[in-house]
């Protein structure tokens, strides 16, 4: 059954693939298209990554973006001035981001709550600012002239790698002892588990997925703008949007409310002005209709799938 | 002497601001006692076992066990050297099942490395079988073997102390500290509890030291009391002892046990 389900995900996941590269080479799909579906695929990176702090973790971090900034400019800056093949620097984005991560979070997740969000808040901030003033990385002017490496398969690829590695983490002992930390700290440590380790851990593997999105991003779009809907506090708010919304502690649920909210803004580009209350008016109805989010801590999955079907049918032989 | 002492608790002192919540207090444990903590409310017996399992800081005093010095070691570290425990308001993980809340107490004899665990090797596979089988066991001994899927907060309050005490034996614990854990049982399951605390001590060969006020329980379980009073000793010996004690019927058990 585990082998048999592993096997159609992977099968499903590169039909997907291939029909997105078919449909793009028919013109069915354009390059607006395939944008949209990579910076799908970024974003589920980042949603994932963030759910392993906030929603596995229990540790309510908003500076998320200042990760995705060190990944973005940092992979960028070795591109551009050392042309480091594209793997390395995915890989060194993440690294760096990751440090960065286990050097805020060592003193920042002492801090619970309010002032852990304000901390890692005020961490984004200081990141956006001090990429705003180095000159190397293009400063106030932004970082242009970088190389165009993501394609839609590379960062495809790496969102089916950030979801399994973050999926086997949460399912193993490590995860357990996270999901403990969110649960009862007290009662984590009680039962020998070292708190401050597995917040530490998981702030910074999620840092480096951040990291990972970051240098995705910017070698998609080809331009880093220090604004703050780019790699400051707004990027941070949407990407805990998505999180919530999706619901906290279901990966699941992040990869379809990442999909959804990357996806609706476009379809509202018809409206005009108009989509700036759309979006916030269907936001606040799921919010209302289901306030833990939209797969609220479940999980979905082929199992549990053919699971209902079974059942469904099982009732119906029954009546 | 063949037994020598396991716990060793030397001029313990705990204060918070002016307050001695726990005033010098010594007792020593040896293995395989059951044991009992009683005194009246706000004497200071939960402080006594937050001292001991690293909880709340120890002002003076030492704390040993097993011949290790454990005084102001983080609870963490403490529950490594295998002293688990139970908390009087119970303190289950409740948004996650009966199994995974015993699993998670597995974590410190937990072998594979991260990397096994995210790329899911024959270790990690072959590990993850044998902390479930273990934790079936652990149920299977608290009479809970029918409810590991259940999420632990939705469990009757007598079930969710079993599981807590459940999850405690998954640390494999020498000593384990129980507080209060009749409060809230009708006396059948006082009795079912009884059973299960003797049974712990005679198969699994664990020290036990609990807070009760169920004197009945207490009386009947014990071989070994202290008693709490202001955050002093005021007394220990056997529960014959005890109920005779002068100082313990002004101060706890009334008249009626004189």
């Amino acid at each position: 059954m585990n082998k048999l389900t592993s096997l159609i995900s992977g099968a499903i996941l590169l039909f997907i693939y291939l029909l997105v590269q078919l449909l793009e080479r028919q013109g069915i799909l354009l390059a607006y298209h395939v944008q949209i579906l990579s910076l799908c695929c970024i974003n589920i990176i980042l949603v994932v990554s963030l759910n392993l702090i906030n929603g596995f973790t229990g540790q309510f971090s908003i500076g998320h973006a200042g990760f995705f900034a060190i990944g973005a400019y940092a992979s960028a800056y070795l591109t551009v001035t050392w042309q480091v093949p594209f793997i390395f620097a995915i890989i060194c984005g993440g690294i760096l981001a990751g440090i960065a991560g286990l050097a805020v979070g060592l003193p920042a997740l002492r801090l619970r709550g309010d002032y852990l969000a304000i901390a890692t808040l005020g961490f984004g901030e200081i990141i956006r600012v001090i990429i705003l003033n180095t000159d190397a990385v293009g400063g106030a002017r932004g970082f242009s002239g970088i190389p165009k490496y993501t394609t839609f398969g590379l960062a495809y690829l790496t969102a089916i790698i950030t979801v399994v590695v973050i999926r086997n983490f949460v399912n193993s002992d490590y995860g357990r002892a996270c999901l403990a930390v969110r649960e009862d700290e007290i009662a984590a440590e009680s039962l020998g588990v070292n708190s401050t380790y597995f917040k530490v851990l998981a702030f910074t593997i999620g840092a480096f997925f951040a990291g990972a999105a970051g240098t995705l991003f910017s070698h998609y779009l080809q331009y880093m703008a220090p604004t703050p809907s780019q790699i400051g506090f707004v990027k941070s708010i949407d990407i805990l949007i998505m999180l919530v919304l999706g619901g906290l502690g279901s990966i699941t649920g992040s990869v379809i409310a990442a999909i959804v909210l990357t996806v609706i803004p476009e379809l509202l580009r018809g409206f005009a002005e108009y989509r700036m209350i759309i979006y916030p008016i269907l936001l606040i109805l799921v919010m209302l209709y289901r306030p833990s989010g939209l797969l609220a801590g479940q999980e979905f999955s082929l199992a549990s799938l053919a699971q209902l079907f079974k059942g469904a049918k099982a009732h119906g032989n029954h009546s | 002497m063949a037994t020598t002492a396991e716990l060793m608790v030397d001029n313990l002192c705990v204060q918070f601001g002016g307050l001695k919540a726990v005033d010098q207090v010594c007792f020593s444990l040896k293995p395989q006692t059951l044991a009992g903590l009683i005194g009246p409310n706000g004497a200071g017996k939960t402080t006594v076992f937050n001292a001991l399992t690293g909880l709340c800081p120890v002002s003076s005093g030492q704390i040993s066990f097993c011949e290790k010095q454990l005084t102001n070691e983080p609870p963490h570290t403490i529950a490594r050297h295998g002293i688990a425990r139970t908390f009087q308001n119970i303190r289950l993980f409740n948004n996650l099942t009966v199994l995974d809340n015993l699993r998670i107490a597995y974590h410190q004899n937990r072998q594979y490395s991260l990397l096994c665990g995210i790329f899911r090797s024959p270790r990690f596979k072959r590990e993850e079988a044998q902390i479930t089988a273990k934790a079936r066991e652990a149920l299977d001994l608290v009479g809970l073997a029918d409810k590991s899927e259940h999420i632990a907060g939705s469990l009757p309050y007598g079930e969710q102390r079993r599981v807590e005490i459940a999850r405690a034996l998954m640390l494999s614990p020498k000593l384990l500290l129980l507080d209060e854990p009749a409060a809230g049982m009708n006396p059948q399951e006082t009795q079912t509890l009884l059973e299960l605390i003797r049974k712990l001590r005679d198969e699994l060969k664990i020290t036990v030291l609990l807070i009760e006020h169920d004197m009945k329980l207490v009386m009947n379980l014990c071989e070994e009391l202290f008693v709490l009073d202001y955050g002093h000793l005021i007394a220990k010996g056997d529960p014959k002892s005890i109920q005779s004690n002068e100082r313990v019927v002004e101060a706890y058990l009334g008249g009626s046990w004189a």
